[in-house]
């Protein structure tokens, strides 16, 4: 048996032991998340460290008379052993219940939705890929790490509820160092691992390192035309994505977006981001058991819609459209520009080509004026050509500026970015982004 | 406590193998997040969290399995694949670890007061709902949110060599934050939450002083919502322990891990402005600057008796009258470069392997009263409490912001002002210390988000430091 099969048959069970053990008028929300991942760390191009994870647990929320209290549970894999578990976690929640008050924001969707998503694309053999990494290495100063295997996520409630969501995927997340201490960093991420377009990735990044090889050019702080790789732009708007769309942190004055929303700032016309959930790689559905909706979060540099999740919607009289419990995008579609790419350093004549940014945060978060770090891959450009990498550079701007006065261009060709993150879990989150051309950058340090 | 143990021993002693050393690591881990926002008590949100990490070395190359199936066939299953990913992957290897040595202590450690009860979940939302109710009514006070969370970790470590380690240990973080909005700006002001983390029990919330801090925070964020910008420019900086922390942590714990310098992290967390050859030579900081890797402070967040991987975790000096001595490497590390280091190899659960994390790192108080600190400043600036940092990834080139700003001129505290940021180069920074603050001034603080690894991992650590001067820094405020 397959192990999205034996995995999603194991949640059925669960579900239905938990639908027979409720009592009226008690109710019930069981999220389920689970992955076998194989985990390779590369340091000078040999393998540093290896392993696998194996992981289940469940997310059971209890429900009555206006009370509701949320228990995670890891899972053994033993069917037993977990009802068990989910029995002993059952009995804690009923005893902690009637400790608490009625919650005013208690909102649960009551629809019986159905969803499934499965696909088993199968991957390689970790052995063989570490070979394929090797190879093509050779001789090179490779730093990086691939994490592979299977991601399931379910859901089910007491109302009828049931969504399921499973999908193999591989992300092999590198850098290839120069001898001074320069780098590219570039991915190979998907469904299915192809030998071709890993070596037309890796060849690639060779590539921009020969560049990595010229003299330093150390720039003084002031202000600089630049162009921002979708990579460096997915930085931004990564942070910008803590809580900017999140309609409780605009609702409490706690949104780096919240001059937009109260429409006293913009971005430029050109900016139109939706959160895309259909035909990404995340579930199709939340951990509190809604489906979740495409939104439209920017149009044409204005407010759109928020992330509302299931207490906003009730604490602010808005509709819960799926959000999970932090509020956050995770598959962002921003819209193209028409700057083509062989205009790029041609239309950004002299100034900065940023591949990377890194380590961004707020030095005024309420005006969405954000710092961060140069990293990878930063060059000099003169003339449309490139001269030298630059020694890292602390920027500080405002995103109002970044993206609205001084937004130039954005380019027509997009790169769809996946996550690489491993906290707690591996990441299903991604981003198609265009690159950012803008007239003004502000370098502090 | 540690019921587990027998069984967990016995089906250690009938895992069968042929590496010539392994070890398991079974962490159980449970706890719980009470919040009250506005008045309104957040549903609780609790877990409970089992497995383990079987770690074998086979001609000297190491590879781990972590499993959630604790049965006997569960860690025999994670124990073979791990045992074969070493196998197939030794031609790749970057380490030769034969003659790396192991561990075989056998030791308990406990947090303080863990026999006490921590107060229950009633006693505790009615605390919250007190301090929430505690926030005056005024329509200029938007959000507010008092909180405590608690962890408890048990955790075994057995090895084939004799090894056997356990912990238990309670972790507490209360905390309370008030948002004030104008219309226009909206100031934050907070109090504990993730810049506060101790073990202990309820003796944390009193230490944290959480139980009527509502009025006072609230009254923190209306002053900063009226007062003027961080004028910019160079001032002598005076920074508080809730900003030394971070200080610390970034300018000072993350250059100084050894896994960093050795190149490791270079595609995530970053590498180090700090070379191996460094240690033993460099001046890091002015001769006020002793920086200690200390996990004997009981309370303390990252205190333990044994690192993740046995070895013995004693007091060291990391920098002594600013000279920079040894890093922070734990015993992999120490062996790769040659190097002392201290016992600092650590994992943030079962399902993740251990790597040079900073624990508990802190600076040696000094000899000056918070009067005598303010007193010795002409043109200056008190920071305190971090809402934000960034920094390269050669951990050089930093900007850290505050919550609190609050000018100092001619030797006295005059006006607060809001959006307080500073920046600076560490390899310079620490050279510009002029003044290091008593005991008096001293506080035990520690965070549990600790971002690093490849696997990701976010992991506690504790960080105790008194008050500090820093000459001639580069302040601004904000756009606001």
């Amino acid at each position: 048996m397959s192990i999205s099969k034996s995995q999603s048959d194991a949640f059925k069970v669960m579900v239905n032991w938990l639908r027979d053990s409720v009592r009226e008028p008690e109710q019930f929300t069981l999220s389920y998340a689970a992955e076998s991942s194989a985990f390779v760390r590369f340091n000078h191009a040999k393998v540093r460290q290896a392993g696998q994870v194996q992981q289940a647990d469940v997310g059971l929320k209890l429900i009555n008379d206006g009370r509701h209290a949320d228990l995670h549970i890891t899972l053994s894999g033993d069917q037993e052993a977990d009802l068990q578990r989910l029995a002993e976690g059952l009995q804690q929640l009923r005893e902690t219940l009637p400790l608490l008050p009625q919650d005013p924001y208690l909102l649960l969707n009551h629809n019986g939705w159905q969803s499934n998503n499965v696909q088993a694309h199968p991957l390689p053999d970790t052995e063989q890929v570490v070979e394929e990494i090797c190879t093509a290495a050779e001789g090179l100063d490779l730093v990086g790490f691939y994490a592979a295997g299977p991601i399931s996520r379910g859901f089910a409630s007491s109302s009828g509820a049931f969504g399921w969501h499973q999908a193999n995927s591989f992300n092999f997340d590198f850098s290839l160092f120069h001898e001074n201490g320069e780098a590219v960093k570039a991915s190979y991420a998907g469904h299915e691992w192809s030998s071709e377009g890993f070596t037309r990735r890796f060849q690639q990044a060779r590539e921009q390192l020969a560049f990595l090889g010229r003299p330093l050019r150390t720039l003084a702080p002031g202000q600089y035309r630049a162009y921002l790789a979708p990579a460096a732009l997915e930085e931004i708007m990564g942070m910008l994505s803590w809580g900017g769309f999140s309609a409780q942190s605009i609702a409490s004055k706690s949104s780096p977006l919240q001059k937009l929303y109260v429409g006293d700032q913009a971005f430029s016309p050109l900016v139109s981001l939706d959160e895309q959930v259909s035909g990404s790689l995340s579930p199709a559905f939340s951990g509190e058991g809604y489906p979740r909706s495409d939104l439209r979060l920017i149009v044409e540099g204005k407010a759109g819609d928020q992330l509302v999740g299931s207490r906003s919607a009730a604490e602010y009289g808005l509709t819960a459209n799926g959000a999970g419990g932090g509020e956050m995008p995770s598959a962002l579609n921003m819209a193209a520009g028409d700057l083509s790419q062989a205009e790029i350093l041609k239309q950004l004549g002299t100034g900065l080509y940023i591949s990377n940014l890194w380590y961004l945060n707020y030095s005024d978060q309420p005006a969405a004026r954000l710092t961060g770090m140069t990293r990878f891959a930063t060059f000099w450009v003169e003339n449309g050509e490139i001269q030298a990498p630059v020694s890292t550079m602390r920027f500080d701007d405002s995103a109002y500026s970044l993206l609205g006065s001084q937004l130039e261009a954005l380019t027509a060709e997009r790169e769809l970015l996946l996550s690489a993150s491993t906290y707690s879990q591996r990441n299903t989150s991604s981003a198609l982004l265009p690159g950012a051309l803008v007239s003004r950058l502000t370098l502090t340090l | 406590m540690f019921d587990f143990h027998p069984q967990l021993k016995q089906r250690f002693a009938a895992l069968r193998t042929g590496a010539e050393f392994f070890s398991l690591r079974y962490v159980r881990e449970s706890g719980q997040y009470l919040s009250v926002r506005k008045n309104v008590a957040e549903p609780p949100s609790l877990s409970r969290d089992e497995g383990a990490m079987l770690t074998v070395r086979v001609n000297g190359v190491e590879a781990y399995a972590a499993t959630n199936d604790l049965s006997q066939q569960g860690l025999q299953a994670a124990l073979e694949r791990a045992e074969q990913q070493a196998r197939r992957l030794k031609p790749h290897a970057l380490l030769d670890l034969r003659d790396q040595p192991v561990s075989s202590d056998r030791a308990d450690y406990f947090s303080p007061n863990l026999e006490q009860p921590f107060p229950s979940l009633s006693e505790c939302f009615e605390l919250l709902g007190a301090e929430s109710a505690s926030v005056p009514k005024d329509e200029r006070l938007v959000n507010w949110e008092a909180s405590i969370a608690i962890t408890h970790v048990e955790q075994i470590y057995l090895s084939s060599a004799g090894a056997e380690l356990r912990q238990a240990q309670r972790f507490v973080y209360p905390g309370l934050d008030v948002t004030a909005y104008d219309g226009n700006d909206s100031q934050t002001r907070s109090l504990g939450r993730e810049n506060f983390g101790q073990q202990g029990g309820a003796d944390v919330i009193s230490r944290c002083g959480l139980v009527g801090a509502g009025p006072k925070v609230a009254d923190q964020a209306l002053q900063l919502l009226l007062a003027p910008n961080t004028p910019q420019g160079p001032r002598d900086l005076l920074l508080m322990p809730d900003q030394m922390m971070l200080q610390i942590h970034e300018s000072i714990g993350h250059p100084l891990e050894l896994d960093r310098i050795l190149g490791d992290e270079r595609n995530y967390a970053g590498t180090s402005f700090v070379k191996t050859s460094d240690f033993g030579s460099l001046q890091y900081g002015s001769k006020l600057l002793n920086v200690t890797f200390d996990p004997d402070i009981p309370e303390e967040l990252a205190s333990y008796g044994h690192d993740d991987d046995g070895t013995k975790a004693s007091k060291q000096f990391l920098i002594r009258e600013g000279l920079l001595l040894r890093p922070l490497g734990g015993a992999l590390s120490q062996f790769r470069a040659g190097l002392d280091g201290v016992a600092n190899s650590r994992a943030c659960g079962w399902n993740r392997p251990p790597i040079d994390r900073m624990a508990n790192l802190n600076i040696e108080p000094g000899d000056q009263s918070l009067t005598q600190l303010i007193s010795g400043i002409e043109h200056g600036i008190l920071m305190s409490t971090n809402r934000s940092w960034s920094i390269d990834d050669a951990r050089n080139k930093f900007q850290f912001g505050c919550e609190w700003g609050q000018l100092i001129e001619n030797g006295e505290l005059k006006g607060v002002v809001k959006n307080p940021n500073y920046r600076g180069i560490s390899a310079h920074f620490w050279k510009s210390l002029r003044a290091v603050g008593n005991a008096g001034t001293r506080m035990v603080l520690g965070t549990p988000n600790c971002g690093k690894g490849e696997p990701n991992q976010v992991i506690r650590v504790g960080h105790a430091s008194p008050a500090c001067v820093f000459s001639n820094v580069d302040v601004f405020g904000g756009d606001a």
